[in-house]
């Protein structure tokens, strides 16, 4: 099961690094690299996983006594949740830049914007 | 065709890395010294159920507070990039249809209870600030999907935001004060552990957190939709 997790995790990796390395179009590279952070994100909770226990929450069926044989380890999910906060907040920040770009040049093809070429 | 094989080549070598990774990975079969502590000290130290909330909320906090700063710098900015071409073009109402217009009536009142409900009980169940702010801002998405033309107040949004920021910090001081360190939940008894009222000042912050995550969003969102060109 975390093989799985973590070679699909590994695979989109692939995939999003792919899209924004081939695609010219913006917004298709945007959507690229929030594949990437998807795959990046399943590969970290991948590895806190660990066969046959459960969520670290304690409740009815997991007491506190007992919690440290039943339950995954939450540190790679705490480091996750962050993980995905921030990539949204990057991902709006390159659609707006995006969009600023595309109203000063009218294009989202990088291959026409030329400005920094010497 | 060039530049495509060479990106070929980058992600094949990527991905021998990732695959040397994945064949040397054996999974734990016991926690980790750093899990093993949250996990024996959780309940009995902070009393929260939910340990990845008493991570985030206590034993990390000040990351927290500096993931929370990232976000608020993300959204001013994508505020202050969009902001300069709010010019008051042809905004002509095109009709968005009866079943957007009533289910976005009926929903968001709805969606905006469950968001509070889900950064309510952050310590108690899988969910908490950021998730509760992030279905409150899915709220704010039905109604300017509903309504492009809404628009929202900047300036109450700002208001939620700096307020909840503002306790955020000011219960984190008085954790300085009154309890071990800065950002400590033990302000005032931590309860009987599972229950609504517990885990001391956990609530109180990840509810602040939820506030100040589904202002940023929902300012996020503002932004980026006065922008379209209607």
């Amino acid at each position: 099961m975390a093989y799985i997790a973590m070679a699909t995790g590994f695979l989109l990796v692939l995939i999003g690094f792919y899209g924004a390395l081939t695609q010219r179009n913006l917004l298709r590279m945007i959507v690229a690299f929030t594949i990437a952070d998807s795959g990046v994100n399943i590969v970290i909770v991948a590895i806190g996983y660990m066969r046959g226990r459960t969520a670290p929450i304690l409740d009815a069926t997991v007491s506190a006594a007992e919690a440290v044989q039943r339950i995954i380890d939450p540190v790679p999910q705490a480091l996750v949740l962050t993980a995905i906060v921030i990539g949204v907040g990057i991902t709006a920040l390159m659609l707006a830049y995006a969009y600023r770009l595309y109203e000063r040049k009218h294009t989202l093809d990088i291959a026409k914007l030329t400005d920094l070429q010497g | 065709m060039i530049k495509r094989a060479v990106a070929l080549v980058l992600l094949l070598m990527l991905g021998g890395i990732f695959a040397t990774l994945m064949l040397g990975y054996t999974p734990d079969s016991e926690l980790n010294l750093t899990a093993r502590y949250y996990a024996e000290r959780t309940a009995a130290d902070l009393g929260a159920a939910n340990i990845v909330t008493a991570i985030v909320v206590t034993y990390r906090g000040l990351d927290t507070l500096g993931e929370v700063t990232v976000l608020f710098l993300s959204a001013s900015i994508v505020g202050l990039v969009l902001a300069s071409n709010r010019r008051p073009a042809l905004r002509v109402r095109t009709p968005v249809g009866e079943l957007l217009t009533t289910g976005a009536r009926f929903l968001v009142p709805l969606i905006l209870l469950l968001g509070v409900y889900v950064f309510v009980n952050g310590h108690l169940t899988p969910g908490g600030g950021f998730q509760g702010g992030a279905i409150i801002a899915s709220g704010v998405l039905l109604l300017l999907l509903a309504d492009p033309l809404r628009h929202f107040s900047h300036h109450v949004i700002a208001t939620v935001e700096s307020l909840a920021g503002l306790f955020y910090v000011a219960i984190g001081l008085a954790g300085l004060f009154l309890a071990g360190g800065f950002l400590d939940n033990r302000l005032w008894p931590i309860g009987t552990l599972g229950e609504l009222f517990s885990a001391g000042a956990i609530p109180l912050i990840y509810s602040l957190i939820g506030l100040k995550v589904g202002a940023e969003f929902s300012s996020m969102l503002a932004s980026l939709s006065e922008t379209e060109e209607l």
